[in-house]
C-alpha cells in the first residue's frame, strides 16, 4: 500500500513536496517511517523514542489529526505530515524549543518545596493531567496560534492546572496570575486540544476549571468585561 | 563560557545530578541528543525502591535482596549507601511534586520480583514518566540551562583531566566544544544493540560509554546484560514486571504454568527462552486479576498489549518473549562516581556503580538515577572548585570536526541499516540468556570485520540539515565499539553467574571469577583483565 508523506527542506526548491512510498501492510507509522528509512530513502527525517507511547517524540499529523505515529497503523493513502504551530525543521521534524518555553512561562511546577499527606483522592486530583507526555499534539490542533502566536497553549495550561489543584502547592494564586495574560481567557473552549491527546487528557476542561480558580481570586474575563462596558455605553 | 558541571544526558540521571550540582552553587548545563522528557527513564513503568517504613520490611533486607541478585559483584558499601538514602530520595520527590500512587494517606507500594516485600513506589504503570517530568518542571523551576538536540561524540581530556567534550549541533551538523571544570556522563545504557530484541528506547545506543572507552576510561562487567522476562512477542515492548508481581500467570500453549513466576529475571527469561527453543509459544495470562484491577493497576500493560499485539489481555493472554532489558556493565566508576579520568564523573545505566552487580532487582535503577544522580553532581560540582580550564580551542573539536566532514565523503558501499539488523540478531541468539564460547568467537569475528569495513559504510543523506541519517551511523559506530567488549568480556568469563549464563561453564566459580571484568583502550586496542571484588 501507498503512503504520501510531506518532506520539507529549507535550502530545497520547492521546499515542500508529497512524496509516495511503498510500504507493507499491518505497521504502525513509526514502523513505516522506519522501514522507508532504512530501506527506501535515508533522506526522511522523523523523530523517535520509546516506540510505546510515552516519549512524546513522534507526533505527527495524518490526514490533518496530529496522532502518536508509534500508536497509529497506517491505512492505505494516509497523508503524513509534520506537527503545525511550530518551526518546521525538517520534513517532519519540528522545533520543540518555542513550545516548551510556555512551561516556564506558565509557571507549570511547584512553586515551593512541600510534603503534606496524600491520599487516594487527592492522587486522583492530578492523576489524568500528569499522564502527559509533552508530545505537542495539542499544542499542533490549537486554532488560536493562528491569531496569537504568544498564546501559552493546551499543555502548559493542563499541567499548571496540575500543579494549582495539587495539595502541596501553596501559592495557587500566584500560579493562577501566571496564565492571566495569553493564558486561560484566549483559549476559545473548541475542543480540539482535548480531541487529539493521545493520553485522553482533557486541557479544554481544564482551562475553563482554571478560569473558575481565577475568578475565586477576583480575576475576570477581560473579553466579557470589554462587552459588559461597551453595553453600558450603549 | 566555561561551565562548573556539564551534564550529559537528560534522564533522570542527568537531572537529578544537575538538580545537586546547582544547589551546590555550581554553573550548569545539562546538553543531550534528545529533550529531557524523551529520554528512556520515561518508558519505566513498575516503580522506585525504597524502604518507607520497618513496618514489615526492613532497610536490612532491601540490602539483601540486592546483594543476593548481585550474584557476588555488587560492592557492599555502595549498596548500603543507596538503600539507606531511598527513602530520603522518595521524600524528595514527593516534595517537589511527584505524583505518587497513594493508599491509606501514604505513598503506595507494591512488591515486584527478587524483593521480600512490597517495597517498588509507583505512580500508576507511569512510575518512570512522572518523576522525569516532576524532576523536569522542577529544572524549569531552578533554571537549570539545557542544550538539546546535540549530540556527544567525545570527551575533551588532557593530562588524565576532563575539560569538556564535542557534541554535534544535530540542526546544523556543525561540531563544538563545550568546555566544562566538571563532566558527568548520564548518556544511558547500551540495550539497542539488540535493537528489536529489547524493550529499550532507540536512544539507548550506548554513545556516552563509547566516548568514554575512547577517552580512556574503563569499562567494568559489559557482559552483564538483564533480559526481561516478559517483552511483547511482535515488537518487544516491555509488559512490566508489575503484571507478575500482581499475581499474573506464564503458561504455554496448553496452559501449562512451567516456572515460578516470581523468581529473578534471569531464571525466569532463561525458562521462557527453553519453552520458545521446544517449540512452544509462552503467554502471560493475567485474566484471573479482573477487569476491575487490570483497569486500575495495570491500564498501561493492557494498552501495550491492544496496541502493539492485537490482544486484550481482559480477554486473552498475552503473547511474550524475553529481550535484552537492562544493561548493569557500564562506565567503571569508583566510591564517588569518578572515573579514571579525573573530574570526570559518570552516572545511571551508563556507569558501572556496582549496585547492581551481575543481576539488577526490578525498581532499583530509578533509585539507583536518583540516589547516585544526586550524588555525583554534588561530587561533581565540589571537585569542579578547585580545578582551572583554560579557554582555548582544543585539537579534540578540530579531529572530530574533520572526522565528521569525512563521514560525507564515506563511500557508501556497505549498508550500515543491513549490518546494524544483522548485528542485533547474532546477538539475541549468541550473546542472549545463553552463551558458549564458540558462538561469542564467532560474533567477535563478524563485528571486528564490521569495524573494518565502517568507513566505506556511510551515510546517504548528504545534507548537513538534522540529518538523522547521519546520527544513526555515529550511533552505530559506537555499537560496534561496544560490542567487541561485551564479546571479549563474555569470553573471558567462563562461569555462569546472574545474567550471564554459559552453557559450557554453567557453574559458578567464585575462586577464578568473583571479580569484575575489566575493558580498557590502549592506542586504539581493547584490554581486558579480571579484577577481585574489594569487600
Ligand atoms: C521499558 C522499561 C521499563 C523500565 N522499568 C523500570 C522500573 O520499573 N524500575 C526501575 O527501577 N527501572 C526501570 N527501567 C530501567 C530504568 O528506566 C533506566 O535504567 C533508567 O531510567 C536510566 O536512566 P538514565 O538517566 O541513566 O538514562 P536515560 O533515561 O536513558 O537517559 C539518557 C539520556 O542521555 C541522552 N543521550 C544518550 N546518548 C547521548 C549522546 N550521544 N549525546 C547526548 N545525549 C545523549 C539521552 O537523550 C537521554 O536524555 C526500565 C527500563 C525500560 C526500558
Ligand atoms: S496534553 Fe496530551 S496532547 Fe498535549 S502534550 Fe500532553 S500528552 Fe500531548
Ligand atoms: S480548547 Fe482552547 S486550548 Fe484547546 S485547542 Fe481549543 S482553543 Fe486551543
Ligand atoms: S516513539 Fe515515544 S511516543 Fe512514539
Amino acid at each position: 500500500m501507498k503512503i504520501e508523506i510531506r518532506r520539507y527542506h529549507p535550502h530545497f526548491e520547492p521546499k515542500s513536496i508529497f512524496m509516495s512510498y511503498e510500504i507493507p501492510e499491518g505497521l504502525t507509522l513509526l514502523e513505516a517511517l522506519e522501514h522507508i528509512k532504512s530501506k527506501l530513502d535515508s533522506t526522511l527525517t522523523f523523530s523517535k523514542g520509546c516506540r510505546s507511547g510515552v516519549c512524546g517524540s513522534c507526533a505527527v499529523r495524518v490526514n490533518e489529526k496530529e496522532v502518536l505515529a508509534c500508536e497509529y497503523r497506517v491505512k492505505d493513502g494516509d497523508k503524513i505530515e509534520a506537527l503545525k504551530a511550530s518551526e518546521v525543521v525538517r520534513d517532519l521534524i519540528v522545533d520543540m524549543k518555542k513550545p516548551l518555553e510556555t512551561l516556564k512561562k506558565a509557571k507549570s511546577y511547584l512553586l515551593e518545596q512541600n510534603i503534606v499527606s496524600m491520599d487516594e483522592e487527592d492522587e486522583k486530583m492530578t492523576k489524568k493531567q500528569s499522564d502527559c507526555i509533552l508530545c505537542s499534539s495539542c499544542y499542533s490542533s490549537c486554532p488560536v496560534f493562528e491569531t496569537n502566536p504568544d498564546f501559552l497553549g493546551p499543555f502548559a495550561l493542563t499541567r499548571n492546572y496540575r500543579y494549582v489543584v495539587d495539595k502541596r502547592e501553596t501559592k495557587k494564586k500566584e500560579k493562577i496570575e501566571a496564565i492571566l495574560q495569553n493564558g486561560i481567557w484566549d483559549c476559545t473552549l473548541c475542543g480540539n486540544c482535548t480531541e487529539v491527546c493521545p493520553q485522553g487528557i482533557d486541557p479544554k476542561t481544564d482551562i475553563m476549571m482554571l478560569q473558575s480558580w481565577a475568578t475565586k481570586f477576583g480575576y475576570q474575563n477581560p473579553n466579557i468585561a470589554n462587552f459588559g462596558s461597551f453595553g453600558l455605553d450603549f | 563560557m566555561i561551565y562548573d558541571v556539564l551534564v550529559i544526558g537528560a534522564g533522570g540521571a542527568g537531572l537529578s545530578a544537575a538538580l545537586s550540582a546547582k544547589e551546590e552553587g555550581a554553573k550548569v548545563l545539562v546538553a543531550g541528543k534528545s529533550y529531557p522528557t524523551r529520554s528512556q527513564t520515561s518508558m519505566a513503568q513498575g516503580g522506585i525502591n525504597a524502604v518507607l517504613s520497618e513496618n514489615g520490611d526492613t532497610i536490612f533486607s532491601h540490602i539483601e535482596d540486592t546483594l543476593n541478585s548481585s550474584a557476588g559483584l555488587a560492592d557492599k558499601r555502595v549498596v548500603e549507601y543507596v538503600c539507606k538514602e531511598a527513602p530520603k530520595a522518595i521524600k524528595w520527590l514527593d516534595s517537589i511534586g511527584t505524583p505518587f500512587s497513594r493508599e491509606n494517606g501514604k505513598i503506595a507500594q507494591r512488591k515486584l520480583g527478587g524483593s521480600y516485600a512490597p517495597r517498588a513506589c509507583y505512580a500508576q504503570d507511569y512510575t518512570g514518566l512522572k518523576i522525569l517530568h516532576t524532576l523536569y518542571d522542577f529544572s524549569i523551576k531552578e533554571g537549570i540551562e539545557f542544550l538539546d538536540e546535540s549530540f556527544l561524540l567525545n570527551l575533551i581530556v588532557e593530562e588524565n583531566r576532563v575539560k569538556g567534550a564535542t557534541f554535534l549541533d544535530i540542526k546544523t551538523s556543525q561540531v563544538k566544544q563545550i568546555l566544562s571544570k566538571s563532566v558527568i556522563v548520564a548518556t544511558g545504557g547500551y540495550s539497542k544493540i539488540y535493537k528489536d530484541f529489547s524493550t529499550n528506547s532507540s536512544h539507548a545506543t550506548g554513545d556516552g560509554l563509547s566516548a568514554a572507552l575512547r577517552a580512556g576510561c574503563r569499562l567494568s562487567d559489559m557482559e552483564f546484560i538483564q533480559f526481561h522476562p516478559t517483552a511483547l512477542k511482535k515488537s518487544s515492548v516491555l509488559i512490566s514486571e508489575a503484571a507478575r508481581g500482581a499475581g499474573g500467570f506464564l503458561i504455554n500453549q496448553k496452559g501449562e504454568r512451567f516456572v515460578d513466576e516470581l523468581l529473578t529475571r534471569d531464571e525466569v527469561s532463561r525458562a521462557i527462552y527453553n519453552e520458545i527453543e521446544k517449540g512452544n509459544e509462552v503467554f502471560l495470562d493475567i485474566r484471573h486479576l479482573g477487569k476491575e484491577f487490570i483497569e486500575k493497576n495495570l491500564p498501561q500493560e493492557r494498552k501495550l498489549s491492544i496496541i502493539y499485539e492485537g490482544v486484550d489481555p481482559l480477554k486473552e493472554p498475552i503473547p511474550i518473549k524475553p529481550a535484552a532489558h537492562y544493561t548493569m556493565g557500564g562506565i567503571d566508576v569508583d566510591e564517588n562516581l569518578e572515573t579514571s579520568v579525573e573530574n570526570l564523573y559518570a552516572v545511571g545505566e551508563c556507569a558501572n556503580a556496582k549496585l547492581h552487580g551481575a543481576n539488577r532487582l526490578g525498581g532499583n535503577s530509578l533509585l539507583e538515577i536518583v540516589v547516585l544522580g544526586k550524588f555525583a553532581g554534588k561530587n561533581a560540582a565540589k571537585s569542579a572548585k578547585g580545578s582551572v580550564v583554560e579557554d582555548k580551542f582544543y585539537e579534540k573539536t578540530l579531529m572530530d570536526a574533520n572526522f565528521i566532514k569525512g563521514v560525507f565523503s564515506f563511500p557508501n558501499k556497505i549498508d550500515f541499516y543491513e549490518k546494524r539488523d544483522f548485528l542485533s540478531k547474532i546477538f539475541y541468539r549468541n550473546v542472549g540468556v545463553y552463551r558458549e564460547e564458540m558462538g561469542l568467537k564467532g560474533v567477535l569475528s563478524v563485528v571486528k570485520q564490521m569495524q573494518r569495513e565502517l568507513s566505506f559504510m556511510g551515510i546517504k543523506d548528504k545534507s548537513p540539515l538534522y540529518n538523522t541519517n547521519l546520527i544513526e551511523f555515529i550511533e552505530f559506530g559506537n555499537m560496534i565499539e561496544l560490542a567487541e567488549t561485551i564479546l571479549v568480556s563474555a569470553i573471558s568469563r567462563n562461569e555462569s553467574r546472574g545474567a550471564h549464563f554459559r552453557v559450557d561453564y554453567p557453574q559458578r566459580d567464585d575462586e577464578k571469577f568473583l571479580a569484575h571484568t575489566v575493558t580498557w583502550k590502549e592506542d586504539g586496542v581493547l584490554c581486558a583483565d579480571f579484577e577481585k571484588v574489594k569487600n
